[in-house]
C-alpha cells in the first residue's frame, strides 16, 4: 500500500552571516508539497514576519490571515494585496523559528496557498494562511524578514519535499 | 516528526528523512465527490499525517468533517482556536458525531482558483490502550476574507484506526481537491 519514503531535503543552509534573504532556486516539479523550515533569529530590535516571495513575484499578488497570541490575549488580522507571502515569524535575538508548509505548488490549476506556523517563544506564536494568486507552478522561493531586517547569521533555511503516492 | 526536524537542525546538515511514507493519495475529479475515505490502513506506522488542498461545491465556509473506522456514533468531541482576520475565537464540541479537522471548505464567489488547506496528524493511530487524538492546522485566505486555525479532536475508542473518512459539512469536494495519506515510523 506505502509507495515508499519521501519528506527528502532539497536544499539545506547555514547562514554564515548576517544577510537580507535567501532564495531557493531552480525548485524540481517532482514534489507534491513542500516544507520550509527556518530556524534561527533576526537583526534589529524588534521581531518579525518571515516573508516568502515566489517565482520573483514581488507585485500584490499575496494576501495572508493570522491568528496569534502575545500571551496576554489572542487576536487575529488580514492584509490583503500584499507583496509577500507572511507565513510565520523570529524573533531578534533570540531563537526561534517558522515552519511553512507550500501545498500542491507544482500544479498549475489553483491558486497557491502557504499554512505556517511562527514559534517566537519570546513575544508570540501564530498561525498563519498565505495565498499567492497565481496558478503557475513555483519554482523559486525567496525568504526575506519584513522591515528590512536581516536574517542572523546561524540561521537555518531547509526545504523539504513531499511525495504523495 | 518534531523529532526529525530537530535532528535534522541540530547539526545544520540534512539527515535522511527515511521515516516518512506516503501511503495514499486521491485526487477528485470532475463533478466532485461527497467524501474521501482512507480505508485498509496499515498498523505498521507511529502517527499518520492527511495533507489537504480542497474546497468544496456549497457556498459559504463549511466544516471539514472527520470519522474514524466508520463509526457515526456520538463518540468524537473536539476544540478549535481560530482567527477570521478581524478576531479570534474559540469553539468546542462534546459528543459529536464527528470531528472538525479544518474551517472554510467553501468556493465562495469568484474563489474558484482558491483552495484550502489542512495537515492534520493522527497520533497513535494504532495504540490499541488509548482514545485516539488528532491534531490539525488548517486555513484558507482569498484576499480579503478567511480563516486559519488549530484544532484537535478525540475519538473515544481505544481500537486501532484502520480508516478515515473525511468530507465537507454539506455538498461535495470540488475537481482537483486533493488528500494524501502518510505514515511516519515510530
Amino acid at each position: 500500500m506505502a509507495a515508499g519514503a519521501t519528506y527528502t531535503p532539497i536544499a539545506t543552509t547555514t547562514l554564515g552571516s548576517a544577510q537580507a534573504s535567501y532564495t531557493f532556486s531552480s525548485i524540481s516539479g517532482s514534489y507534491t508539497d513542500l516544507v520550509l523550515v527556518v530556524a534561527g533569529s533576526i537583526g534589529g530590535t524588534d521581531p518579525r514576519n518571515v516573508l516568502l516571495e515566489f517565482n520573483s513575484d514581488s507585485g500584490s499578488n499575496y494576501s495572508v490571515t493570522i491568528l496569534y497570541g502575545d500571551g496576554t490575549s489572542a487576536a487575529s488580522a488580514r492584509v490583503s494585496n500584499d507583496t509577500a507571502a507572511n507565513v510565520g515569524g523570529l524573533s531578534n535575538s533570540t531563537q526561534s523559528n517558522t515552519i511553512a508548509h507550500i501545498m500542491n505548488y507544482s500544479n498549475t490549476t489553483t491558486y497557491k496557498t502557504a499554512i505556517g506556523r511562527g514559534n517566537r517563544p519570546a513575544d508570540q506564536i501564530n498561525a498563519k494562511v498565505a495565498l499567492w494568486r497565481n496558478t503557475a507552478a513555483i519554482t523559486s522561493i525567496k525568504v526575506y524578514i519584513s522591515a528590512a531586517q536581516n536574517l542572523a547569521a546561524g540561521t537555518m533555511l531547509t526545504l523539504y519535499g513531499i511525495t504523495a503516492a | 516528526m518534531l523529532n526529525l526536524i530537530s535532528a535534522i537542525h541540530g547539526t545544520g546538515v540534512a539527515a535522511s528523512t527515511n521515516s516518512y511514507e506516503s501511503i495514499a493519495t486521491t485526487t477528485v475529479g470532475a463533478g466532485g465527490v461527497s467524501n474521501v475515505t482512507f480505508s485498509s490502513i496499515p498498523g505498521t506506522y507511529k502517527h499518520l499525517q492527511i495533507r489537504i488542498l480542497a474546497n468544496g461545491s456549497t457556498a459559504g465556509d463549511q466544516d471539514l468533517q472527520v470519522q474514524l473506522n466508520s463509526d457515526t456514533g456520538t463518540n468524537y468531541s473536539y476544540h478549535t482556536l481560530y482567527g477570521n482576520g478581524a478576531s479570534a475565537a474559540a469553539n468546542a464540541g462534546a459528543t459529536q458525531s464527528s470531528m472538525i479537522g479544518g474551517w472554510n471548505f467553501a468556493i465562495g464567489t469568484g474563489s474558484a482558483n482558491i483552495y484550502s488547506v489542512a495537515v492534520i496528524d493522527v497520533l497513535e493511530y494504532a495504540n490499541t490502550n488509548i482514545y485516539k487524538t488528532i491534531r490539525s492546522l488548517a486555513g484558507q485566505d482569498k484576499n480579503g476574507s478567511g480563516t486559519v486555525g488549530l484544532f484537535s479532536g478525540n475519538w473515544r475508542s481505544t481500537s486501532a484506526v484502520t480508516s478515515i473518512k473525511l468530507y465537507p459539512a454539506s455538498g461535495n469536494f470540488n475537481q482537483y481537491s486533493s488528500f494524501a495519506l502518510y505514515g511516519v515510523k515510530g
